[in-house]
């Protein structure tokens, strides 16, 4: 599991590439608070190379989620694969978090 | 074989059973001392029941072998909890921990957080993990369950195997165990807790080998072993995956409930006297186009996040418009005013307003929104963020203090499976005192009927309806508190009074009772392997007052939110003399019931009673005191002292160690 991020124009965009698994999910944490204390709390996780994920996984977006939101920004999730989109789905996660189609339409609203 | 044997004896339980107190409701009741005759034949009905679901518990009994060994990748976090106990014991138990062969990590989660716990725990190599920065002191901690939600948020094994800090670990607790999880379904396995620390006599009840034994093996049979807090392993994925239901559930339910009292709140606030202010005013019709446009939005099933996102852009919007307006109007003042005393403002030229005072006057606390209450407290629920939680996901369910046996409820309810493996495991202390046993049984008994109320398991549609039943049969048996007051009254009324509560003793009642009692104590012989039940039988009816303030305490907790006065409990033996306050209400009964022994007498001599009935009501008196008998021997206990010497470790019980091949 590898991750990265790059601070674009209105939102910063965190790549994640391989398996958001347990393993993977404290370190998503670390990555999304880094990229939000260094200013930029509207945050898009770009999934399109994310082929797993787990419980564990989604648990830490939402960790992600709250602490963007406290920052007076947001999280949101763009590119889901099927397997991804399948777990959104088992855990009634798909009602909480809006899966955006690219990076750029996540936050093409506003 | 057994399960032949016990299943017949189960079917003989229940006609006898249901032929012994349908004749009490139909034909021998004495409507004269309804008053008596009503309750005591509800108790009865109680009993039975409480058989039946016995009966039914034993009849899916099941004897596992040994599973398949598990895929050498499986990794594992062995968690210590600890809040109070000494630190010494919390490290044996660590120590212990450490030296489980399958590779893992093991963790001391100190909720105490004490920082020698922390050296000594680093100094041996051990994790150590205490609640973070998340769990401010306004927020609920959830003793145990709190503990253990921080902690699943910052490890990382696949399987969880959890400890409490008195239950000393084998070596090859997870050899033995983790294979059952090659099926991908398995959420938990559960093994026994077993007592070193305990006489053979066992004064207080400890062990519980009746119901670590048939009773788990019995629900097992229905996919429903329980999880019992200590000696368990879990699946993490399964816990994360309830963890994220309940999130799921707890948001959708907080919004749909700050949506639809919205309205209410900027009504109640229009009518504030801050309302008066155009400003406020104005606000409050852009708070409420805002609420009412997320309450479409809700309709048409947007997502949770987009709506509450929304809605506060909105409302932050508005805010900031309007401060924003305020402040202009402030800074042209101060310029007139700088343009009529020119001569007084020196080198630092026109005073202005702070550049970001907009943005800090506009924060939730500082606008006019924040002075009005209701309308922020609608605000404040309109998130994604869990606010009035630690942390959002919250795996182990909070609803009870004994998490344990809801969580495993709800982990059923999402179809996850659950093992008992019935080998012990851990080694671990029992309480070696009264007052601690009493905290301890309350404990539970509150925990279930907490569960109960909340989580009745009879509607839940999830639940298969062996389930269901596995479920309510424990939460049943916690309500013998009442039944017992009836069986310890009826004879004593008998007695003094001479009111029978049955319209005769005949032979009709003889003949249907004794076949009943009969096949009844053989069901808890044959389907307990011999095991003894006959300390649970007393303690079940000598403890009926805690029984009985659990009940009420849960229900005033659950309907009233009143606190349940909670209690670890201790592992330390409390230190003083015999407590024989702890047991005055039984102390009462126990002189009543010697009491009515003497008048009773006394009437038969007097020729005022029956022989017959009194006879009958005389053993009951016996058999009651008999029942009671067994709290003197738990107060006069003075602790647990080894049989033979300091390196014997405790009386082995070959019968409990492993049944399973049968």
């Amino acid at each position: 599991m590898q991750f990265s991020y790059e601070v674009k124009d209105s939102y910063a965009e965190v790549k994640s590439v391989g398996r958001l698994n347990m393993v993977a999910a404290p370190k998503l944490r670390e990555v999304v608070a880094e990229v939000v204390a260094a200013g930029s709390s509207r945050v898009v996780v770009n999934l399109a190379e994310t082929d797993f994920m787990d419980s564990s996984g989604l648990g830490a977006l939402i960790g992600c989620l709250k602490a963007a939101r406290q920052a007076g920004g947001d999280l949101r999730i763009a590119a889901v694969q099927p397997q991804v989109k399948m777990v959104l789905e088992l855990t009634n996660m798909d009602r909480v978090l809006t899966a955006y189609a690219t990076a750029e339409d996540a936050f093409g609203d506003d | 074989m057994t399960r032949f044997w016990t299943r017949l004896i189960v079917v003989l339980t229940v006609i006898l059973g249901v032929n012994y107190v349908a004749w009490r409701w139909m034909a021998s009741l004495n409507w004269d001392a309804w008053w008596i005759a009503v309750p005591l034949v509800l108790a009865e009905t109680y009993s039975l029941i409480d058989v039946m679901l016995f009966g039914l518990t034993v009849w899916n009994i099941k004897f596992r072998k040994p599973p398949p060994p598990a895929p050498d990748t499986a990794t594992v976090d062995v968690f210590i909890t600890t809040y109070n106990e000494p630190l010494d014991l919390v490290m044996t138990t660590a120590l212990a921990a450490k030296n489980i062969t399958w590779p893992h990590s093991t963790w001391i989660l100190d909720d105490g957080d004490r920082p020698e716990m922390r050296q000594l725990a680093e100094s041996n190599g051990i994790g150590y993990v205490t609640r973070g920065a998340d769990w401010t002191p306004d927020m609920p901690r959830h003793a145990k369950a709190g503990n253990l939600n921080n902690a699943l948020m910052v490890t990382s094994g696949e399987y969880l195997l959890i400890l409490d800090a008195d239950q000393i670990p084998e070596p090859d607790i997870l050899d033995k165990t983790l294979g059952y999880f090659n099926d991908d379904l398995v959420a938990l396995v559960q093994t026994p807790q077993y007592f070193i620390n305990v006489p053979a006599d066992d004064p207080l009840g400890s062990q519980a080998p009746l119901f670590y034994g048939p009773i788990q093996q019995g629900k097992d049979g229905w996919n429903a072993a329980f999880f019992c807090g200590s000696n368990a392993i879990l699946r993490r994925e399964a816990l994360m995956q309830l963890g994220l239901v309940g999130y799921v559930k707890a948001t959708e339910k907080s919004i749909k409930r700050a949506l639809a009292a919205s309205k209410q709140a900027i009504k109640k606030a229009r009518r504030s006297p801050e309302a008066e202010n155009p400003l406020v005013e104005q606000m409050l019709n852009d708070v409420e186009a805002a609420t009412e446009s997320a309450q479409k939005e809700l309709q048409d099933g947007a997502s949770l996040s987009e709506i509450t996102y929304r809605v506060r852009r909105k409302v932050d919007d508005a805010v900031r418009t309007l401060v924003a307006a305020d402040f202009s109007a402030l800074q042209s003042d101060l310029e007139e005013i700088a343009a009529m005393e020119l001569a007084h403002v020196g080198e630092s030229g026109v005073t202005t307003v702070a550049s970001d005072a907009v943005d800090r006057m506009s924060g939730r606390d500082w606008s006019p929104l924040g002075a009005l209450e209701s309308v922020h407290a609608v605000l404040d629920a309109i998130s994604v963020e869990r606010t009035d939680e630690a942390q959002p996901i919250m795996p182990l369910a909070t609803i009870s203090v004994t998490e344990d046996m809801a969580t495993a409820m709800r982990l059923h309810g999402l179809g996850w499976k659950s093992v008992y493996h019935h080998e012990i495991l851990a080694n671990g202390l029992a309480p070696e005192d009264i007052k601690t046993m009493l905290t301890q049984r309350l404990r539970w008994a509150q925990g279930t009927m907490q569960v109960l109320l909340r989580e009745n398991p009879l509607v839940q549609r999830r639940l298969k309806w062996g389930q269901r039943l596995m479920y309510f049969s424990t939460m049943w048996t916690y309500l013998s508190g009442f039944a017992a007051v009836i069986y310890f009254a009826a004879p004593i009324i008998y007695l003094t009074l001479g009111i029978l509560p049955v319209n005769s003793i005949s032979f009709d009642f003889f003949i249907r009772f004794i076949p009943f009692m009969v096949v009844n104590q053989l069901l808890f012989l044959v389907a307990g392997h011999g095991i003894p039940t006959w300390r649970g039988q007393q303690y079940s009816l000598a403890l009926f007052p805690t029984w009985i303030k659990a009940c009420t305490t849960a229900a005033r907790n659950v309907w009233f939110g009143r606190p349940l006065g909670f209690a670890v409990t201790p592992k330390a033996r409390q230190s003083g003399g015999p407590s024989w306050s702890l047991i005055r209400p039984q102390i009462i009964v126990a002189v009543l019931l010697a009491v009515a022994l003497i008048v009773g007498l006394i009437r038969l001599l007097a020729g005022m009673s029956e022989p017959l009935g009194t006879l009958v009501n005389v053993a009951w008196v016996a058999f009651d005191l008999v029942v009671l008998s067994v709290l003197v021997k738990a107060v006069l206990y003075k602790g647990f002292v080894p049989e033979s010497g300091p390196e014997d470790v405790g009386p082995e019980r070959p019968e409990e160690r492993n049944a399973d091949a049968v």
